[in-house]
């Protein structure tokens, strides 16, 4: 299954360490917060995702289904 | 078309539903007396509360009537109600009665006139997706609002009308609190402010039970759906987006008010409604997650979502409001993105520092004295922050925000260029025309 990277922003304060996990996926705004790529994770970086998700200090990092195996949500 | 105040009408005797007139539904009666009907007037009005059709049945009617969403999101209604049915466990439904923006009026309107409408809603609602708790939520800060809808709810004990329970709330008013993620976590004992989704409240939400979240418009609909039915309800508006809706128009308007119209009724023609001067130029639709628009441009569109979009306008929650010609637009942008940038909940961080950053660099556009190139900087600022709250308030300031860089192009190059603008200094003298609550005094949110 594809995925892709999502920030919960509530939970996230900017460390900023997923953007240097994962410059081709993740890159920070001016005050420090990541923008994360909304398209499926490439195979070739899957595992930097993973561990981008794993080394986050508040967990804010997660990885969810891509769109196509998304279930469309109700609302 | 009906608006609050006025001169009084005939009375009808509306629960023949034929006699409703096409656009007076949820405001029968308003011309007669600006006070709450009393659960007799009401009954006159409409009608007893149904009894039958509940459940499925009453879904599928809502569902077949084409209700959506008075809210603002004009999500259909029969879908959301199926959801919440389907749910696990018994479900709860919270009336949202916040009504945070500050351009609109009709859920006060409403629920201070017709609260047993809403109510009636909210309980029949109850009654179709099996929920045993109804939640009223108001503003704390509307106490007289509060005091109608205790009334209602007494009576309506004292005649053992329901057999769930309805509660009324006071939560603390700001901007994003009315969201509805926000009314859930307030009422499991937290802050009322936005959670980040997933679960939605519809999977998990009061009690971690699904949760019916509905505008009080839109519980007031179920309650006319109910009893008139699908095919009444369409003999309303459009196809594609039925019913009346309440539309709330101010600024350059001598009438201005809680108006009902059919949705899909020109947006030039609720303007002429409302008495809106003829020299005016621009009109801001849906409030301030809205957008500004040249009226030329808009006047001969439909009120209602479809019709809008072509022109990138949303009805919203029905704010139709007048820029008086001598305004400077911008300025007026500026100060309502100051105060947005206030009114975040301060969770997140692409919200909490870039909703003021835009706010600042708008405001030096808007008064002429500029740090650096402030028109690039702001331009990527917008293009930064859509999608990445929690809630929607930094993609509706976002919108707000551009819109008027659209719809204010000539007046910007003005500001730019010239770095002043000559509204700006006669509306200094002027009264600011786009409301701005006062604050709260506290930062209480729970």
């Amino acid at each position: 299954m594809k995925h892709r990277l999502a920030v919960n922003p509530i939970a996230c304060t900017g460390h900023g360490l997923c953007a240097e996990m994962l410059p081709e996926l993740i890159r920070l705004d001016e005050w420090g917060f990541p923008i994360v790529s909304d398209r499926a994770i490439p195979h070739d970086l899957s595992p930097l995702a993973r561990r981008a998700v794993r080394i986050c200090p508040e967990l804010a990092l997660r990885l969810d289904p891509a769109a196509a195996d998304r279930k469309v949500a109700a609302q | 078309m009906t608006r609050s105040g006025g001169p009084a009408a005939p009375p009808t005797a509306p629960h023949r539903p034929d006699q409703l007139g096409a656009a007076t539904r949820l405001t029968t009666g308003w011309q007669e007396s600006s006070r709450a009907a009393s659960l007799l007037r009401h009954t006159e009005r409409y009608g007893p509360l149904p009894r039958r059709g509940s459940g499925r049945a009453l879904i599928d009617a809502v569902g077949q009537a084409g209700l959506t969403g008075r809210g603002g999101a004009a999500f259909p209604t029969g879908t959301k109600l199926r959801s919440v049915a389907s749910g696990r466990g018994t479900a709860v439904v919270v009336a949202n009665g916040m009504e945070s923006e500050p351009a609109s009026e009709k859920d006060k309107a409403l629920l201070a006139r017709a609260p047993h409408l809403v109510l009636d809603g909210a309980v029949l609602a109850a009654g179709a997706v099996r929920a045993d708790e109804v939640h009223l939520c108001l503003p704390r800060n509307r106490e007289w609002l509060i005091a109608v809808i205790q009334d209602a709810v007494a009576e309506r004990q004292r005649a053992g009308l329901d057999r769930v329970r309805i509660e009324i709330h006071d939560l603390p008013h700001h901007y994003v609190s009315s969201e509805e993620s926000a009314l859930v976590h307030w009422l499991n004992g937290g802050e009322a402010k936005p959670t980040a989704t997933p679960p939605r409240p519809f999977e998990r939400g009061v009690g971690q039970r699904p949760t019916l979240v509905d505008n009080v418009e839109t519980l007031a609909n179920i309650a006319l759906i109910a009893r008139f039915g699908p095919a009444w309800f369409r003999r309303a508006g459009l196809p594609d987006a039925p019913g009346t809706m309440l539309s709330t128009v101010s600024g350059a308007v001598t009438d201005p008010g809680v108006y009902e119209v059919e949705v899909g009724t020109p947006v030039g023609q609720v303007l002429a409604m409302s008495g809106a001067r003829p020299d005016v130029d621009h009109v801001l639709i849906g409030g301030y997650f809205g957008s500004w628009h040249q009226i030329d441009q808009v006047a001969s569109l439909p009120l209602a979502p479809a019709g809008l979009r072509a022109a990138g306008a949303s009805p919203g929650a029905g704010v139709l409001l007048a820029l008086p010609p001598d305004t400077c637009g911008l300025a007026e942008t500026a100060r309502v993105l100051t105060w947005l940038a206030g009114q975040g909940a301060g969770q997140c961080g692409p919200c909490a520092f870039g909703l003021p950053a835009i706010a600042d660099d708008f405001t030096q556009i808007a008064t002429g004295r500029l740090t650096g190139p402030a028109l690039e900087r702001l331009e990527r600022r917008l293009g930064t922050v859509t999608g990445r709250g929690a809630c929607r308030h930094p993609d509706g300031a976002v919108r707000f925000a551009r819109s008027a860089l659209t719809a204010f192009a000539a007046d910007l190059k003005a500001h730019v260029s010239r770095r002043t603008c000559l509204a700006v200094r006669r509306s200094e003298a002027r009264r600011p025309v786009l409301p701005i609550p006062r604050p709260l005094g506290m930062e209480v949110w729970q």
